[in-house]
């Protein structure tokens, strides 16, 4: 098949951009996304022009490094999938794909159509963990956790941190990722000692870094690649009135 | 014993504790000197790489109060390629009351790895097994539960008793993000600085002590110093070599080449990880390869049709012209043989003609009688993921059409020699994870990976670095010493000649000649007369690269081509030491198998009397010869036999 | 800032702010709705006459405290939902070129605003009309005969229709969300909540609708 690109392309991160036109040619329908990409870049290199700049690493939709907004969708057309996953027999021949960075004020572009995501790892770093040093824990079978509770906890813990979610709402809200590891956390009897500072200083680090508020369009949820339900926000908000309600500070 | 391995191979003490098997580490522990709890934030430690073992070490260390700076070349350290491990975690937790123990982890993981492993690292590791369950299970890692809120546990291949603990198919993941939580807690209690888009490119070592690394700023291109009191790496694997494998695209073997370089010795680098169950190519543009997680080979049944070239649909052939090969031919092991024995089956089968699909280069991986036997909620429950997976990759569905699967590259038992410590020859330089050589021999069972990751991560580098670092004498080298300046220039000459070459050939196509010289010539079956072609081979790719290796764009910005550029070189001087290595060891073991050295049963043929080593090479210059160090393998517990799967 | 204006000013409390005065003012439609509905007793106006008599005297002290309650809701809603919406469009940046918002949320989710403020303009209108003449200033009119004059204009009860229109698409999304905004979301009642929402939302404006449509096509009839 053959398709027509219009991609964003971005020198640095204080350039301007531009979309820029390309053909691609005699694209495999069992091609991946990311494959019809580097066979692109391959001509582009051969022409002498710089290839487009991606994340991309384990390219089976588990490290959430690629992301990209094609055709108006985060990851494109195919549900549940991240970029990686997608194939190119969901497009037909003759395509013209739009392919654009994360937009975000939180997700600064650095080049092309590859975005700066440290925003996640800050937030992680306010209170996304339990506190517990290596050595000193009690044996794995000391705590029976029932297994509904332990499967919906990895429902939750499902997320790899790709950011579509932040990219789909209208509101460039990230509160499905912050959710989804408040709600991981919380579901779970070791996450509990903490809670609710940890929920309080996560919400606090999402709106230091510049996300929007959800408005619960319920778009992040439905792009997900891990597909991370909804009720992980409603979760959130359980934990952030109880936090607030338990705090000790003076109203 | 000891001595007598120290005196054959001056240089390569693997410093195993004196003792018995099951003391060695206790004994170690208590006789490694202390660094005062005050004292330990004047240390300042690198740590290569936010995998499992990356992130652990990381972690830890930090908890334990050091400084330590921590580089990733990913956007994020949750990235890193860990994360992809599907199936599972091995502990001998025995939860399962089925005979297992930290003796039998030890030993199948031994003689899985048929006999090319240090005994003491490996019995440490299965005793560390255990200690990784209880501290991922602390840091809320969600494990699969039975009802009873107890943990599950599912077999792998290469055991008969259960003992793989696994979160869904994304062990890895849940493992990793527990192991990266404690490192992002440490970034925020400020005890460890993040560099991500950080790319490792030299070691800094100053009079046979590493002092540091120069690492390039992904984004900034600016060549930066770092020092440090020691270094660790933990960058994973080198199976990129090949081009097309299960590992990440950005996987390398960079830093681990550069150490190479600057001391420390790359052993066993021809052991390398061919995995059955992946899905097979569909065309040239492929640019990797997915695995299917081996846990898959817990209900699915590996067939081919009995007759070659049989081009019927797998529901159109009758089951007596089916030849169930792996049940056959291993009747006590049956699906669940090994992965070398696997994959090499599968192999023999497609080689027979036997092939399936439009291709005819795979073989099934059936469900359907374990869809009748469970019913397809179990199975869907178990690996409803892994199924999506599939049918997303290739288009059809796992439930009502039988798995095609065929080996691929996927893990490198190979790595940095390193000493108990995880020490590699050079002082102050650790390697951890799969970047080392040590644990699984010539062949590394399934779930055993993260283990060992963990394992050095958690629970050995914090006692063995303090040891180190007791007796290191405190002359402070900085980044002002003129060995940072003359490395960091070195490397910036490196990628000035890289961006101007401006030759006709992209790093693709040169890293895709050299996947297909290894796979074909390097791959699940060696011969001499290959090995040396391809050693040939491979030296004009690498001539090729460095007259026409095209790499467009500048060095002060993100470039991508430029990244491969680096890594690709590397890989290209790698993969012609795998294949001299292959070429030295006159015997076939574990996923080395030369088809000179076979059994009449076409099984792997080892030779104890001649091999029983580890094959540590050490640099000599990119066109001289390397050095060959050998580290004789003492077995005081365990008694080499033929590995037996019948 | 104390601790319960940082909370109610934060991402996630102006959410429960929003779904709180919203829940409030859906109550308060309710009862709003209940008394118009007296407009169409045919009685000329006799029982709603009382009611709103009732419900303006100066003595009826729960009532006046409610209704200061109600404006400042009111108030805060608005204002907030325009910081809201404001913040969100800042935290965006800069705008995608082809965006498919649709395949992924509800147009009614992604219209609060807009059906928010054309509610606004109706409820500045509304109070125009009908709040502040009868129960500020000196009416020449009883209500009743206020709202008859008013619905017999077909400009009037039209606009006041479309209007109604617009709540009930600010209703659809607001009502499910001020339970999700409240933390109040459980797989077993998710759809009830969604579906019971959509139905309140279209009986509640069906129901004011009611009236300018009793009007204007029995203008006269009395």
């Amino acid at each position: 098949m053959n398709l027509h690109l219009k991609v964003w392309r971005q020198k640095n991160k204080n350039a301007k951009g531009k979309f820029v036109d390309y053909e691609a040619k005699d694209i495999s329908t069992d091609t991946s996304f990311l494959e019809m990409l580097d066979v692109v870049n391959e001509e582009l290199i051969k022409k002498g022009e710089e290839p487009i700049a991606f994340d991309h690493d384990c390219r089976e939709g588990i490290c959430g490094s690629c992301g990209m907004y094609i055709n108006g969708r985060a990851h494109g057309p195919q549900v549940g999938a991240a970029t990686c996953q997608l194939h190119m027999r969901s497009f037909k021949d003759g395509d013209t794909i739009v392919i654009e960075p994360w937009r975000a004020k939180a997700f600064p572009v650095i080049k092309d159509l590859v975005v700066d995501r440290s925003a996640f790892d800050r937030i992680m770093a306010a209170g996304g963990f339990i506190s517990v040093n290596t050595g000193g824990a009690p044996d794995a079978n000391a705590l029976p956790i029932p297994k509904d509770v332990q499967e919906s906890a990895i429902d939750a813990a499902a997320c790899i941190g790709c950011g579509a979610c932040v990219a789909a709402c209208k509101n460039a809200s990230s509160m499905l990722f912050v959710s989804a590891k408040v709600a991981h956390l919380a579901r779970l009897p070791q996450g509990k000692p903490e809670r609710e500072k940890r929920v309080m200083a996560m919400v606090a680090q999402m709106e230091e870094e510049g996300f929007g508020a959800c408005t619960n369009t319920e778009a992040c949820s439905a792009e997900c690649p891990k597909e991370i339900p909804m009720d992980v926000i409603a979760q959130l908000r359980r934990e952030y009135i109880r936090a607030f309600a338990k705090s000790e500070e003076k109203v | 014993m000891l001595s007598e391995v120290k005196s054959r191979s001056a240089g390569l003490d693997s410093k195993v504790p004196a003792g018995k098997l099951e003391e060695k580490w206790t004994n170690h522990k208590f006789k490694l000197k202390l660094i005062n709890p005050a004292n330990k934030r004047k240390y300042n430690i690198i740590v290569i790489g936010t995998g499992l073992a990356g992130a652990s070490a990381a972690a830890s260390l930090a908890e334990l109060g050091y400084n330590v700076k921590s580089f990733c070349f990913q956007d994020s350290a949750r990235r890193a390629h860990s994360i992809a491990a599907q199936g599972g975690i091995n502990a001998a937790k025995n939860y399962q009351n089925d005979g297992d123990s930290v003796y039998r982890l030890f030993y199948d993981t031994i003689k899985g790895g048929d006999y090319r492993a240090r005994e003491a690292n490996v019995y440490r590791l299965a005793e560390l097994s255990v200690n990784i369950i209880d501290q991922c299970v602390a840091q809320g890692v969600p494990f699969a539960r039975e009802y009873g809120g107890l943990l599950d546990n599912r077999s792998f291949g290469g055991a008969q008793v259960s003992r793989t603990f696994y979160a869904r198919g994304q062990t890895g993941q849940q493992l990793l993000l527990g192991a990266y939580s404690a490192l992002m807690r440490q970034v925020g209690l400020k005890k460890v600085e993040m560099f991500e888009r950080h790319e490792m490119l030299d070691i800094v070592v100053v009079d046979g002590i590493a002092r540091g690394i120069i690492a390039r700023n992904m984004v900034t291109g600016e060549i930066e110093s770092h020092s440090g009191d020691a270094v660790l790496l933990c960058t994973g694997g080198y199976g990129n070599a090949y081009f097309l494998s299960t590992n990440a695209k950005g996987s390398n073997v960079t830093a681990a080449w550069r150490a190479y370089k600057k001391g420390a010795f790359f052993a066993n680098p021809c052991f390398t990880q061919i995995h059955p169950t992946c899905i097979p190519v569909t065309g040239h543009y492929q640019s990797k390869l997915t695995l299917m997680s081996e846990s898959l080979r817990n209900d699915g049944r590996v067939w081919v049709p009995k007759n070659p070239s049989d081009k019927r649909s797998p529901d159109q052939v009758p089951e007596n012209e089916r030849d169930y090969f792996l049940e056959r031919k291993y009747p006590s092991f049956g699906n669940l043989v090994p992965r070398d024995v696997a994959s090499r089956n599968a192999k023999e089968q497609v080689d027979a003609g036997k092939g399936v699909g439009e291709r005819m280069n795979a073989v099934y991986l059936d469900f359907a009688d374990a869809i009748e036997r469970l019913g397809a909620d179990n199975i869907k429950e178990k690996y409803g993921n892994l199924f999506d997976m599939y049918k997303r990759i290739t288009d059809e569905d796992p439930y009502k059409v039988p798995m095609r699967i065929y080996p691929a590259v996927h893990y490198t038992m190979g790595g940095l020699w390193v000493d108990y410590n995880l020490m590699t020859a050079v002082s102050g330089l650790f390697a951890l994870g799969e970047c080392n050589f040590s644990d699984h021999g010539a062949n590394r069972l399934g779930a055993s990976a993260l283990m060992q990751g963990l394992a050095d991560g958690y629970f050995v580098i914090p006692y063995t670095i303090g040891g180190y670092l007791a007796e290191l004498k405190k002359d402070k080298v900085d980044e002002k010493h003129p060995a940072f300046t003359e490395a960091a220039n070195n490397v910036k000459g490196d990628v000035k000649k890289l961006l101007s070459i401006k030759g006709n050939k992209t790093v693709d196509e040169l890293h895709r000649e050299l996947g297909q010289v290894m796979w074909d010539n390097v791959g699940m079956a060696r011969n001499e007369k290959g090995l040396k072609e391809a050693i040939s081979k491979i030296k004009g790719i690498r001539e090729d690269f460095w007259k026409n290796v095209k790499v467009l764009g500048e060095n002060e910005e993100l470039n991508q081509s430029l990244e491969k550029a680096g890594r690709v070189a590397d890989f290209i001087e790698l993969g012609e030491l795998i294949a001299k290595d292959a070429l030295h060891r006159k015997e076939s073991c574990g996923g080395h198998f030369r088809e000179e050295y076979q059994t009449e049963e076409n099984e792997a043929k080892r030779d104890d009397e001649n091999f029983a080593y580890a094959a540590a090479w050490e640099f000599k210059g990119v066109n001289a010869e390397p050095e060959l160090h050998k580290e004789e393998l003492v077995f005081e517990n365990v008694q080499l036999t033929q590995r037996s799967y019948k | 800032m104390s601790g319960f204006f940082r909370f109610i000013d934060s991402s996630v409390g102006k959410k429960i702010v929003m779904a709180l005065t919203g829940l409030f003012i859906i109550l308060f439609l309710v009862e709003h709705l209940a008394g118009n509905l007296l407009l169409l007793l045919n009685d000329n106006g006799k029982i709603f006459e009382e009611y709103s008599a009732f419900m303006a005297g100066s003595l009826n002290i729960p009532v006046r405290i409610v209704e200061i309650g109600l404006f400042f809701f009111i108030i805060y809603h608005i204002v907030n939902g325009v910081r809201l919406w404001w913040g969100n469009r800042v935290a965006r940046g800069f705008s995608y070129k082809v965006n498919d918002p649709s395949e992924n949320s509800t147009f009614f989710s992604r219209f609060m605003i807009w059906g928010g403020t054309i509610v606004f303009i109706f409820l500045v209108i509304h109070l125009r009309t009908f709040f502040f003449p009868y129960r500020l200033g000196n009416p020449s009119n009883t209500m009743y005969e206020g709202a008859v004059e008013a619905f017999s204009n077909p400009y009037y009860s039209i606009f006041y229709i479309i209007a109604l229109i617009f709540l009930a698409f600010h209703l659809v999304h607001g009502f499910q969300s001020a339970f999700q905004s409240l933390g109040i979301r459980y797989n077993k009642y998710t759809a009830i909540i969604k579906n019971f929402g959509i139905v309140f939302s279209i009986l509640l404006c069906a129901g004011f609708a009611l009236i300018p449509l009793y009007f204007l096509f029995n203008a006269g009839g009395n």
